[in-house]
């Protein structure tokens, strides 16, 4: 990244590891649950984020010193409310079905805690291209968690990947299939979810032991 | 820190401004785009009367429609007359199928005629009657078309909900509940207009017995299933005179 200066570098890389929303602050568990039964619909949801946390982070960084500190939280939250509603009317104009699959999920986003919090901890108190910085680093690696969770429930519940079948057809009995492998409709279901989480909060905090809080 | 965004007459302008802003920057949005979503409701629309009748791209397990490309041409080819009954009046009517349910459902409240479209569809020389039906779920509305035979028999049924809860009411779009209604009676042998329930205790989970008036309900969904029976005894029953001046 030699774009950027070492701090800005670490804005950016930060949240998709040692930082990471997900897995470290634990905010933003409710969509990683509920939508990622599909690898396509967890693409989209990390879409959106992005798009509501890079825009939104400057939007509020822009009115940082103008905003009246009385009703900040409002303020934030009509800022959320308003991207979230751009980004839903846009998918109902241009990707209907997935506004459909999504529908109750882009409501999510103006209660995702990732968005308030970047809102509240960094962009009131920064410049518009570092917020940006953040903004982009979180939703990244709030998406990148998404990706891997909803690759693997895909895969291993449906036996596809964004609806291509992967594993052989299961009807027909070919690929895997043939030597007797079966889905797990189980993953399918929201609790895999937070096991696959768990298993990747296990899997980061033993490759990396500074992580693990005292207790 | 107090500085002159803390007063009070600071904060009423500034909250005032920004919601005129964000109000006229949404209206504007809103509004430009509307043709567009309007656009894809209609072929929505379109493909949802479709997959009722078995005009569909469904794989082992998923609910597919055809591909938005090709519904209007689709159904055009496959839905031979599309009728609106008033009364006893009826009338045939290309775009029967823009008729909005919950208006004409407005309507009845209010003791007017209701409009009710019928979509007369034709595969492989078989006729369907696709109608349309709307009612309450758990959250928001929930709605569907069935196709059934001149007896009544349901011949593939489409259910879509806006925003009842994931993974359990939500679960009424998905085959394995709608493919149970495929074979269902609506009426008696004595030709009386009965419905299907959606019953948690049938004890015929695989859905065998098609005459039985019940198919069965998803764990956990009891309200969401108890509006789509009464969506189909409700709406459906409305249609049974007209089915009956078929026999004639």
């Amino acid at each position: 990244m030699g774009l950027l200066s070492k701090k800005d570098a670490a804005l950016i890389k930060d949240p998709l590891l040692d930082n990471n929303p997900i897995t470290i602050q634990v905010l933003g568990i409710c969509s990683a649950l509920a939508i990622t039964a599909e690898l396509k619909a967890s693409i989209v949801m990390s879409i959106s984020v992005l798009f509501v946390l890079g825009v939104g982070n400057v939007v509020i960084s822009l009115m940082r010193n103008i905003i009246p500190s009385k009703i900040r939280i409002i303020v934030q939250l009509i800022v959320v409310a308003t991207l979230v509603i751009i980004v839903d009317l846009v998918l109902k104009a241009f990707a209907y079905e997935l506004s459909k699959t999504l529908s109750v999920f882009v409501g999510l986003i103006i209660t995702n805690c990732i968005i308030m919090g970047r809102f509240e901890a960094f962009a009131l108190g920064n410049g518009p291209w570092r917020s940006f910085l953040d903004g982009i680093g979180n939703a990244v690696g709030y998406g990148v968690i998404l990706i891997a969770v909803g690759f693997f429930r895909e895969l291993l519940g449906s036996g596809t990947l964004l609806g291509f079948k992967v594993l052989g057809d299961p009807i027909e009995k070919t690929g895997l299939y043939a030597i007797g492998y079966e889905n797990n409709g189980f993953m399918l279901l929201s609790p895999m979810a937070l096991i696959v989480v768990g298993i990747i909060i296990w899997v980061q905090r033993t490759k990396n032991k500074s992580l693990i809080e005292e207790h | 820190m107090s500085k002159r965004t803390d007063s009070n007459s600071y904060t009423m302008i500034f909250a005032v401004v920004m919601v005129l802003i964000v109000g006229s920057l949404l209206a504007f949005l809103a509004s430009s785009l509307k043709p567009a979503i309007k656009e894809n409701e209609r072929i929505e629309k379109q493909q949802n009367i479709l997959y009722a009748m078995g005009v569909n791209e469904n794989d082992e397990s998923s609910a597919t429609f055809v591909s938005t490309s090709v519904a209007g041409e689709e159904f055009a080819k496959y839905i031979k007359k599309q009728i609106v009954i008033e009364g006893d009046k009826i009338s045939e009517n290309d775009e029967a199928y823009l008729i909005d349910v919950k208006k004409q459902q407005a309507n009845a409240k209010e003791g007017k005629i209701r409009k009710l479209p019928l979509f007369i569809g034709e595969k492989e020389g078989k006729t369907f009657y696709v109608a349309p039906i709307r009612g309450k779920g758990l959250w928001d509305a929930i709605w569907g078309y069935v196709s059934m035979d001149e007896n009544m028999v349901v011949q593939g049924a489409y259910f879509d909900h806006k925003g009842e809860t994931p993974g359990l009411g939500a679960n009424i779009k998905q085959r394995y509940f709608m493919d149970d209604f495929y074979g269902e009676h609506l009426l008696t042998k004595a030709g009386v207009f009965k419905g299907i329930t959606v019953a948690k205790g049938n004890n015929d989970p695989k859905n065998e017995e098609k005459t039985d008036y019940e198919v069965d309900a998803i764990a956990g969904a009891t309200i969401t299933g108890d509006g789509v029976s009464a969506m189909i005894k409700k709406d459906l029953a409305l249609y049974v005179p007209y089915f009956k001046s078929l026999k004639k």
